[in-house]
């Protein structure tokens, strides 16, 4: 009778393993603790037939086991125990379907107040744009994304030019209100993930998606990517940070409008070359590939990359200088690294960029 | 007429042969009798072992993802690109050319002529280039890792646009390769899925009506019917995709910047495919798990040695969760960005999907209800079957329920939910199937011992890989990742301890994928030196133990194939000399009062 037992104890060690694993839900952050109540619903419900239909199974094993001298019963068809057994079912799954349909409803149903804000999703980082004062964003499309225009907006739509475009790694939003987010893809499909707001949607190359949810709690989050985008996928990340309504105001006053960058008024960034390579390194999502610390990535680390040798995938080799990474920068494809695929788009940086960036490398090299 | 009148008809004779028993065309020379054969038995096995050898090579793939989810750059070969290269081939593999290619050509093969008292199917030469074709698929799929660039590195889903830009491996060769070989795969399973369907419909033996059919037939019939009907889908989008990769049309393809080039491409959608692939993708899961109900159905009923319970309703059950399963695609996509009131009607037809599933799980524990049961090693499998399932379903469930999914979706919740019930649950099946099934094929019984230690280390030990992992989805854990502590470290909210889990899964996962050596030793060592089984080793009715010889020989039957004169499920009947009447025995004074 060991499988009755086995039985048995897989059964029950399901159940306490779900009552005492530690590895649960993360914190709730947003308004869609609802969500958190029908999975609560769904557990009991869907717990409750799983320990009782596999101890009905383990008795039937244990009580009905061979004997010689006893035959089964012969029992084809019940019909009134199958009617009942339909119909309990059937209410199952009602009463879990319902419940389940009508936070549907309110999530489809984006609040008319709710604050806007854009992701945008391309092979592997994150941007955001705001509305700006006039609350309306531009029209975009990819046909307009150039390198003086990163975002494709349209330069002739007067709703545009107050756009608030962060390409930092960060986007904040203010505690308390409801924010519609609206996701646009450059590439390939992602998805904006924020495990703690429970609420998200990928998005797609040719469509504006969205989701929408009320940050609920002040912090910081880290913000992934849950639709495979290809090799750096995993390292898609970003930071959601929550925060005051002032301090959030005080924030977005920091970012540049599409005016501002279309008239050659970037945010620059104070402090040391280092310190603005280390941004424009984050901005530019060059952590997706190249890992400081020597591990394996997409591309090659930049951990011991100054000054060393590096074996190209046409055989021939080159010394790693400040000529070598500028170009690879700015033409990527031009001398590729043995054992990498071509795939690194071309940076669009100025000089004092370019010199801050080489001087970050530099500085992590080591 | 009473319901419990199961022989649905006074017929206790079988009507008269219509025409003449006309005997087979054999061949003669050896490779006609075992590589070119038309014998559906030879083509089974054909099918099987390709299979398996390919199976074996996907869950190989699966052991390095594990090792590198657990200790995280250990293997030097295993890069961001490799991983998910790994993930994509190891899926495709497992879902089409395992799972598949084994349920349908595999015990499709061996079953359909033997239970319903049929010579062979009725294409012998079309059956037999169905598995050249499938081998061919293999090839070229086997092919991809040695192109430049390597196999496609953008899931089993196949989604574009990533699968054919540059910033996903495989996205020259790799990804044509795929497509070129699921085109031939589909080919070539039209070709065994159409002799499958007419052989079921008109190759049955005299008295075999359609409710006398054993359920393993009318699950097979019914998983073939959807395959021919979903396969299509995923032609034309490999096609369409291929198009778009390679001549630059705009199917699924919207204006793009890829790595900072502006393509050609414009106006097409993504979401097309999704929609194309999942209309496909969906009754894919019930291809693999209809065969493994009905498989199940007759595992319980023969070792427990009671009729299945409700056979009717089974037949029903499985017709109805058919159907079914072409109107609920879209709960693969509630985050895809379709239109989000969709969400209202999949959420509810998929959950209506739960109802006939509960009912088949309810029949087989009824089944077990006041039976006789022997614990065999298939029964062994049989219940491990069940016990999974149920879990499998029910987390089914969640997802199904638009609202969970969206926390949930793109989580190891989903690894877990999907392994368990079309992964571990169908291949404890394909096990308990094999054992059960082994004595008729070979005529020697498998090693017990081997059996059922087989059985314990699989049946605990995919539990205990796949249970736990549900939580790391709830935590938040996302699926097809590298590694999760990226260039930032891990995430805010992924504690150390969770990264032990992964440990423990991973040494689930070596340990029993290891011990799968023992059932394939078990497999060789058996077939010359295993206990002579006989006809008819664990009592059973159906048509394929009443053979003339064991192994059946071609043609099946010998001289004059047999008539039926009852059900599939004459167990245990009162009055009846033995505990079972097979179905080619005629009505009288030893068989009881119920016939």
């Amino acid at each position: 009778m060991v499988l009755v037992i086995v039985l048995i104890l897989l059964v029950v060690g399901s159940v306490l393993f779900h009552f005492l694993s530690p590895w649960y839900l993360t914190p709730i952050a947003s308004n869609w603790g609802m969500i958190d109540d029908i999975l609560t619903i769904t557990f009991v419900v869907c717990g409750f037939v799983f320990v009782a239909i596999n101890l009905f199974m383990a008795y039937a094993i244990y009580k009905y086991r061979y004997r010689k001298d006893r035959r089964a019963d012969y029992e084809p068809e019940n019909k009134k125990l199958e009617w009942w057994l339909t119909a309990f079912t059937t209410v199952g799954v009602i009463a879990m379907l319902a419940p389940g349909l009508i936070v549907w409803a309110k999530y489809v149903d984006v609040p008319e107040d709710a604050m806007l804000v854009e992701a945008i999703g391309q092979q592997w980082h994150w941007t955001y744009r705001y509305p700006g004062a006039d609350g309306v964003f531009g029209t975009v499309d990819t046909r307009n994304i150039s390198a003086s225009n990163q975002f494709g907006l349209n330069p002739d739509d007067p709703n545009g030019q107050d756009d608030l475009l962060v390409s930092g790694a960060e986007v904040h939003l203010p505690i308390g209100g409801p924010v519609k987010v609206t996701l646009r893809s450059k590439d390939v499909l992602h998805d904006f993930y924020v495990p703690q707001i429970r609420s998200k949607m990928d998005l797609v190359p040719g469509m504006i998606t969205y989701f929408w949810f009320t940050p609920t709690k002040i912090g910081e989050y880290d913000v992934l990517c849950a639709e495979l985008c290809g090799s750096g996928h995993y390292n898609m990340r970003s930071r959601m940070v929550i925060e005051e309504e002032a301090d959030f105001q005080a924030w977005l006053q920091t970012q540049p409008t599409f005016a501002q960058l279309l008239a050659g008024i970037g945010s620059t960034s104070g402090g040391t070359p280092i310190e603005q390579g280390e941004q424009l390194a984050r901005d530019q999502g060059c952590m997706a590939c190249h890992s400081l610390d020597g591990s394996a990535g997409v591309g090659p680390t930049w951990k011991g990359l100054v000054g060393k040798n590096e074996t190209l995938i046409d055989g021939s080799s080159v010394l790693v200088d400040d000529a070598y990474l500028i170009e690879s920068i700015l033409n990527p494809n031009a001398k590729v690294v043995k054992g990498y695929a071509p795939i690194m788009p071309p940076a669009q940086l100025a000089d004092d960029q370019l010199k801050a960036l080489v001087a970050y490398l530099k500085s992590v090299s080591g | 007429m009473a319901l419990t009148d199961v022989t649905h008809d006074a017929q206790d004779f079988a009507p008269p042969a219509e025409v003449e028993e006309a005997e087979l065309y054999h061949p003669k020379t050896w490779l006609g009798k075992y590589v070119f054969s038309q014998d559906a038995k030879i083509i089974a096995l054909q099918y099987s072992i390709t299979a398996m050898a390919v199976g074996l090579l996907a869950l190989l793939l699966s052991v390095l993802m594990r090792i590198q989810l657990a200790w995280p750059g250990a293997v030097s070969f295993i890069t961001p690109d490799t991983y998910i290269q790994f993930v994509t081939m190891h899926g495709m593999i497992m879902v089409i050319y395992l799972l598949t290619a084994l349920f349908l050509g595999g015990f499709g093969n061996y079953l359909i002529p033997l239970m319903v008292g049929a010579r062979d199917m009725v294409f012998p030469y079309v059956n037999m280039v169905s598995y050249w074709l499938y081998l061919f698929a293999v090839l070229i799929l086997l092919a991809s890792f040695f192109v430049p660039g390597g196999p496609t590195g953008s899931g089993w889903t196949l989604y574009p646009p990533q699968a054919i830009l540059p910033g996903t491996p495989g996205s020259g060769w790799g990804i044509t390769l795929m497509c070129i070989s699921l085109g031939i795969f589909v080919i070539g399973f039209t070709m065994g899925g159409l002799n499958y369907v007419v052989t079921v419909l008109q190759a049955r033996t005299r008295g075999m009506t359609l409710m006398r059919m054993p359920l393993t037939i009318w699950a097979i019939f019914t998983a073939t019917v959807l395959a021919l009907l979903a396969f299509p889908a995923l032609l034309v989008s490999a096609i369409m995709m291929s198009l778009d990769n390679l001549l630059g049309t705009s199917y699924f393809m919207p204006a793009i910047i890829s790595l900072g080039q502006q393509l050609d491409h414009s106006g097409g959608s993504p979401v097309l495919f999704q929609h194309l692939f999942w209309f496909f993708g969906h009754p894919e899961v019930y291809i693999v798990a209809l065969p493994a109900f009905g498989i199940i159905s007759e595992l319980i009923s023969v070792h427990a040695r009671k009729n299945i319970f409700g056979y009717r309703l089974m037949v029903w059950a499985i017709v109805v969760i058919g159907g079914l399963s072409f109107v609920v695609w879209a709960h693969h996509m509630y985050v895809s960005g379709m239109n989000p009131y969709f969400g209202f009607f999949f959420a509810t037809t998929t959950l209506i999907i739960a109802v006939p599933t509960a009912i088949k799980v309810y029949n087989w524990v009824l089944t077990l209800w006041r039976g006789n049961i022997r614990l065999n090693v298939p029964m062994l499998f049989a219940i491990g079957f069940v016990f999974t399932f149920i879990n499998g379903g029910l987390t089914g469930i969640f997802l199904g329920n638009v609202i969970i999914d969206v926390p949930l979706s793109d989580t190891y919740f989903v690894v877990a939910h999907f392994h368990m019930v079309m992964a571990v649950s169908p291949i404890l099946a394909v096990f308990g199937a094999v054992y059960h099934w082994y004595p008729k094929i070979t005529g020697r019984m498998l090693n017990d011992g081997m059996g059922k230690f087989h059985f314990w280390v699989t049946f605990v030990g995919l539990y205990c890989i796949y249970y736990p992992m549900h939580y790391l989805g709830i935590l938040g854990v996302p699926r097809r990742y590298f590694a999760n502590a990226g260039a930032n470290g891990l995430p805010d909210w992924f504690p150390e301890s969770a990264q032990m889990v992964n440990v423990g899964i991973t040494i689930a996962a070596i340990v029993v994928a290891s011990v799968q050596l023992v059932f394939l030793y078990n497999l060789y060592h058996s077939a010359t030196r295993g206990k002579p089984a006989g006809g008819n080793p664990w009592g059973a009715t159906t048509l394929e133990w009443q053979t003339a010889e064991t192994p059946p020989t071609h043609g099946n039957f010998g001289k004059e194939l047999p008539s039926v004169y009852r059900w599939a499920y004459d167990y245990s009947v009162p009055g009846a000399e033995e505990d079972f009447i097979p179905q080619n025995v005629p009505a009288g004074k030893d068989t009881g009062h119920a016939s």
